[in-house]
């Protein structure tokens, strides 16, 4: 006769068991989903990305040719979106999580943030369109494009930042005082270097949602095929470029071709921004 | 308390008179008033959330950064009122250095831990840089061990090292005073030893207050020992502060007899 004891033992070995399976099994789904996504992307678009379709504007509305100027209108918006948010971002994050205790003021901030964060990109769109392209007269240009993915981006970058700066230990800031600091001077040498690792992170994540980005950019920036040549230009991104070869049927390979280079560049970029945050902080080690 | 055998020494480095420390509503130290020797080690002794640390980091104003901290009374470092409006606080604070319980190096070469204090206050030549640094790591006795691998991480260094690295690091602002929060108390042994024989041998240049929960280690360095206690309200007060030489020996108060005979606590 068994004893109660060995019985939950064996039972608790088999639940343990069935666990492992069931985790296993979630994760190669997954992993199985987004390689299979990557492999057929890859597999149909990388054919077509050759120096020409790199080098050359788009001709026939984007059937022939290349898509040179959406790489540069994609870049351009991108740093835009970035130069703007990110001091904004982190000068909140620290204002947040520094120089202010909880109160009516970072509620009502941090509310906003989380609100904004959940509002469909098409409404940013839609907003940017009436007030920067309408209203302050920008046009469809870069500049309103840039200036709506600002918007968008802003609560993910004062989130993730506001958070690497809080798990910054709290004994780098007594230290930092303790040897006769102002607050500045530890905010910025003790606890910024601790926290730029998470900050860096909130920004990759943000680059690729410009980057990626179609409804917020197509009502703000347009869809022009001409290179730009300044930053009230109106301009077609990749990812605009891409919704419109594929949706209006124009060429399914130049479309392939281009979000292949779409997952490419976010690729590219997740890379040399950690190599770059890496050998910052292998320096500093 | 006894307060006798310290009047007739020399000179006093830091003055605590009537001092109340509130957290909100919270009272966690109720009337303590003490005098600090110069060049000597006094050590703060008593049970766990006695208030030690908290009377400690009355002296460098640590309490500052918790927003509903508020401190009574006064607090004097020389003629220095520490808690006056006009007192500026991270001048107080070069004039009193502090060590903390971990050894929390930045995470950065050993040369840049030491400079980080430095730098703050203007100095900018690497020739004067360069002279802190070996002057600072000479006194904590790492200057051999380090000379040759200042830039490599300071984390690479043991935990003792470490310790006596931010010791020099506290030095490198040139205090008058240094506080040391119970930072033994994440060391082995030998590297225990080793800061012990650190504070005496620094004790010539500095005042130092320790807190710590060893009591052979408050016997075995220091001059001056403050026992402290709850009182009966839940803050911490000062029960007996003497040469620690007479506190070990011939306690006045049946709550230190008590507590260093091991009978609680």
């Amino acid at each position: 006769m068994e004893t109660p004891i060995k019985k939950m033992n064996t039972t608790s070995k088999a639940n343990e068991r069935i666990a492992i399976a069931v985790i296993w099994a979630a994760a190669i789904f997954v992993l199985a989903l987004l390689v299979s996504i990557i492999v057929h992307i890859l597999f149909n678009g990388l054919p077509y990305i050759t120096w020409e379709f790199l080098t050359q504007i788009p001709r026939n509305m984007g059937r022939d040719g290349g898509v040179s100027s959406t790489i540069v209108g994609t870049f351009l918006i991108t740093i835009v979106a970035i130069a703007i948010a990110l001091p904004m971002g982190i000068g909140t994050a620290f204002y947040l999580a520094e120089y202010t205790r909880e109160n009516i003021v970072t509620k009502i901030i941090r509310f906003s943030a989380e609100s904004l964060a959940g509002i469909p990109s098409i409404v940013y769109g839609l907003f940017g369109f009436i007030f920067f392209v309408i209203s302050l007269d920008l046009g469809w240009s870069i500049l309103s494009g840039g200036l709506t993915l600002a918007l968008m981006i802003l609560p993910t970058i004062i989130r993730t930042s506001e958070e690497a700066i809080r798990a910054v230990p709290v004994v780098f800031r007594e230290v930092s005082y303790s040897l006769g600091a102002t607050k500045f001077q530890t905010i910025f040498k003790a606890v910024f270097p601790s926290a730029m690792r998470g900050i860096v992170n909130g920004t990759i994540l943000s680059i690729g949602r410009c980057v990626a980005e179609t409804a917020a950019v197509i009502l703000t920036a347009g869809s022009a095929l001409r290179m730009p040549s300044s930053l009230s230009s109106p301009t077609r991104t990749m990812a605009v470029h891409f919704y419109i070869l594929a949706r209006e049927g124009i060429s399914m390979e130049n479309a392939y071709g281009t979000a292949a280079l779409i997952m490419i560049i976010i690729f590219l970029i997740n890379i040399v921004a950690n190599t770059i945050v890496n050998r910052f902080i292998a320096k500093s080690r | 308390m006894s307060n006798d055998s310290i009047q007739t020494a020399t000179e006093i480095k830091l003055k605590m008179n009537k001092v109340d420390l509130h957290y909100g509503a919270f009272k966690a130290l109720s009337n303590v008033s003490m005098d600090i020797q110069r060049n000597s080690i006094t050590a703060f002794i008593g049970p766990s959330g006695c208030g030690k640390s908290s009377l400690l980091r009355i002296f460098n104003r640590m309490n500052d950064l918790i927003p509903i901290a508020r401190v009574d009374g006064e607090v004097f470092l020389d003629d220095l009122s520490i808690y006056d409006k006009s007192t500026d606080v991270t001048y107080l604070r070069t004039k009193i250095g502090m060590v903390f319980q971990k050894p929390n190096v930045f995470p950065t070469s050993i040369y840049d831990n030491l400079v980080i204090g430095p730098k703050k206050h203007g100095i900018k030549h690497k020739i004067d840089l360069d002279d802190i640094v070996e002057r600072c790591l000479d006194q904590v006795a790492l200057w051999g061990e380090t000379k040759d691998i200042l830039q490599k991480p300071a984390q690479s260094l043991t935990p003792g090292d470490q310790q006596r690295l931010c010791i020099a690091r506290a030095l490198a602002i040139e205090p008058d005073v240094i506080l040391m929060d119970e930072s033994c108390s994440a060391l082995d042994p030998v590297s225990t030893a080793k800061v012990e024989e650190l504070m005496m041998e620094l004790q010539e240049k500095y005042t130092i207050i320790i807190v710590t929960h060893n009591m052979e280690q408050a016997l075995r360095v220091s001059d001056y020992c403050a026992f402290m206690m709850i009182n009966p309200e839940r803050a911490g007060e000062l029960v007996e502060y003497s040469l620690t030489v007479d506190m070990f020996s011939n306690p006045t108060d049946q709550r230190t007899e008590d507590y260093i005979t091991g009978r609680f606590g």
